[in-house]
């Protein structure tokens, strides 16, 4: 029976066809009542039970989805990985999961298929240049890679960028990170469900949460299609859907929720080495592993729980796209998706408890959380263990919007917001 | 594409409209507002999964009016001028 993942066990699975290799994690029943319940089985819930089993020694945990594990955002993305933020305190949230990541296959004893092939944030005149100036001097004030790069440094990394004297955007530079890049997103969610359910953690899909028990002004626990469940500690890990859960458990969050859509292209040879992103054109897009052009854009324009996304945002970020790269114009479009966000007024997370005691919150990660998950489950499980924030969570509480501390990071989010 | 409809210019492209915010959310009056009740005003949404009631405007004649939704449909219920007289 083959559990763990090595040279070897390739080998001696290939010599007995194959039919050794035991599931990844398993589908157990539910139990009555857990240590702790963990809402959402995306990459940030099920990084939250590895955690909190790894890190805390909690490890009866269940994790309960309404759908299958990483059929949300988490496997919607388009998996770019960086750290690349302004602020202080997002550097120490983003710093730690970038430096997870860069440890993250060892760890889970899985191939989260991280490639470093760094990322350009482009610069289309002197004043962005010089904005592009203040945040790589932020960056490398805060310890994080970064540099300015010259038109001909970006000619190096992205070669087939349209550099023609009247292409509409042209380049004057970019912000340079070069341990930023992609990470494979199924993967990341797999690897982490895998790691958490040898710990003991039971992984509960097709189980959506109806409704919050409360007894005693606490939350005791949840209502689910697969009946109740009960639990003292209780996490909250749905993106585009915790106001909806909000509203069950009797708040309001400084959220809402949009569709945030990519598209990906017909695989070609290896063309673009690299993650560009261009704010003119409201475009980024890297190449996959398997050669398709994927491309990202901006937030859909309408609040949506629609998960599709509409026609015009698509019109511009295809425009854009062939604004940046004029040779993709010959490329096929093969697939087109969308996922739902939770957009907040700062473009930063939510961590923290939530106005109802026992519920924790992990949301507001909007179209950039894919990146944070390590960090968002490290911190969520903390929350849940202790019941307290460390010192990274703090500044994400929910109470930064009465006290007026909200962290803007509207341009460190990377996407218009 | 879709098209809404403004109370005022009829059925219209979805890309002359911009959001505006929920309906019904009133501003704080007053010299002693407590710092939560203006954090709910300025920032807390009912983001609802279904039915929304929602502020509009139609950039192109610069009306502002009430549109309620199904945000996971995207049907449009009704859409009503904010003065309440005229209605699409
Ligand atoms: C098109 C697109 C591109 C993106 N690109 C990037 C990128 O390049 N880099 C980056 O860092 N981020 C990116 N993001 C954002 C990133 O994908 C998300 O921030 C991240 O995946 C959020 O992870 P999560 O675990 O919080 O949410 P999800 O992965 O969405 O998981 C939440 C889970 O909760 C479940 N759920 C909801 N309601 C219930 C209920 N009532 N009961 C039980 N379960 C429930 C859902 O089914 C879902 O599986 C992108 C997002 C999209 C849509
Ligand atoms: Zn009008």
């Amino acid at each position: 029976m083959t559990r763990r993942y090595s040279a070897l066990s390739l080998f001696k699975e290939g010599l007995a066809g194959q039919t050794g290799w035991k599931q990844a994690w398993r589908s157990p029943e539910p139990k009555l009542s857990y240590d702790a319940i963990i809402i959402g089985g995306g990459g940030h819930g099920l990084a939250t039970a590895y955690y909190l089993a790894k890190n805390h020694g909690i490890t009866r945990v269940a994790v309960l989805e309404k759908g299958w594990i990483g059929g949300g955002n988490t496997g919607r993305n388009t998996t770019v990985v960086r750290s690349n933020y302004y602020y202080p305190e997002s550097v120490e949230l983003y710093g730690l999961a970038h430096r997870l990541y860069e440890g993250l296959s060892k760890d889970l004893n899985y191939n989260v298929m991280l490639s470093q092939r760094g990322m350009v944030n482009l610069c289309h005149s002197t004043a962005e240049m010089e904005i592009g100036a203040r945040t790589v001097n932020a960056m490398q004030i805060n310890g994080i890679d970064a540099e300015l790069f010259s038109p001909e440094d970006v000619r190096r990394v992205a070669p087939v960028y349209n550099f023609s004297p009247d292409a509409r955007f042209p380049v004057f530079g970019g912000i340079w990170q070069g341990r930023a890049g992609t990470a494979r997103h199924d993967a990341v969610a797999w690897g982490y469900a895998r790691a958490a359910s040898r710990l003991g953690v039971d992984i509960i899909q097709n189980c959506e949460i109806t409704d919050f028990i409360t007894e005693g002004g606490r939350c005791r626990g949840v209502q689910t299609t697969r009946g109740a469940i009960r639990a003292d500690r209780i996490g909250l890990a749905v993106a585009g859907h915790s106001s909806v859960l909000a509203a069950k458990a009797g708040f309001r969050l400084p959220i809402n929720s949009y569709a945030l859509q990519a598209c990906v292209s017909e695989p070609v040879k290896p063309i673009l080495d690299t993650v560009v992103l261009s704010p003119g054109c409201g475009v980024y897009v890297s190449q996959s592993d398997k050669g398709e052009i994927v491309i990202g854009g901006g937030l859909d324009r309408i609040p949506s729980y629609a998960q599709r996304g509409n026609l015009p945002t698509l019109e511009s970020v295809i425009a854009g796209l062939l604004e940046m790269f004029p040779i993709f114009g010959q490329l096929k479009l093969m697939r087109q998706w969308a996922g739902i966000v939770d957009v907040v007024p700062d473009s930063s997370p939510i961590i923290g408890p939530s106005p109802l005691p026992n519920l924790f919150l992990n949301c507001g990660w909007g179209t950039g959380g894919f990146k944070a998950i390590p960090a968002g489950g490290t911190l969520l499980a903390n929350l849940l263990a202790t019941g307290k924030h460390n010192d990274i969570s703090r500044p994400f509480d929910l109470d930064r919007f009465a006290a007026g501390r909200l962290i803007d990071e509207a341009a460190g989010s990377g996407i218009a917001h | 594409m879709q098209l809404f409809p403004c109370p005022f210019c009829g059925p219209r492209d979805e890309t002359e409209f911009h959001y505006g915010g929920d309906a019904g959310n009133a501003r704080p009056d007053g010299a002693d507002v407590p710092t939560d009740r203006w954090a709910g005003y300025l920032y807390r949404r009912g983001n609802p999964k279904g039915t929304a009631r929602e502020i509009w405007v139609h950039m192109s004649c610069g009306e502002f009016f009430v549109m309620e939704r199904d945000t996971v449909t995207h049907m449009v219920l009704s859409s009503t001028a904010l003065g309440g007289e005229h209605a699409a």
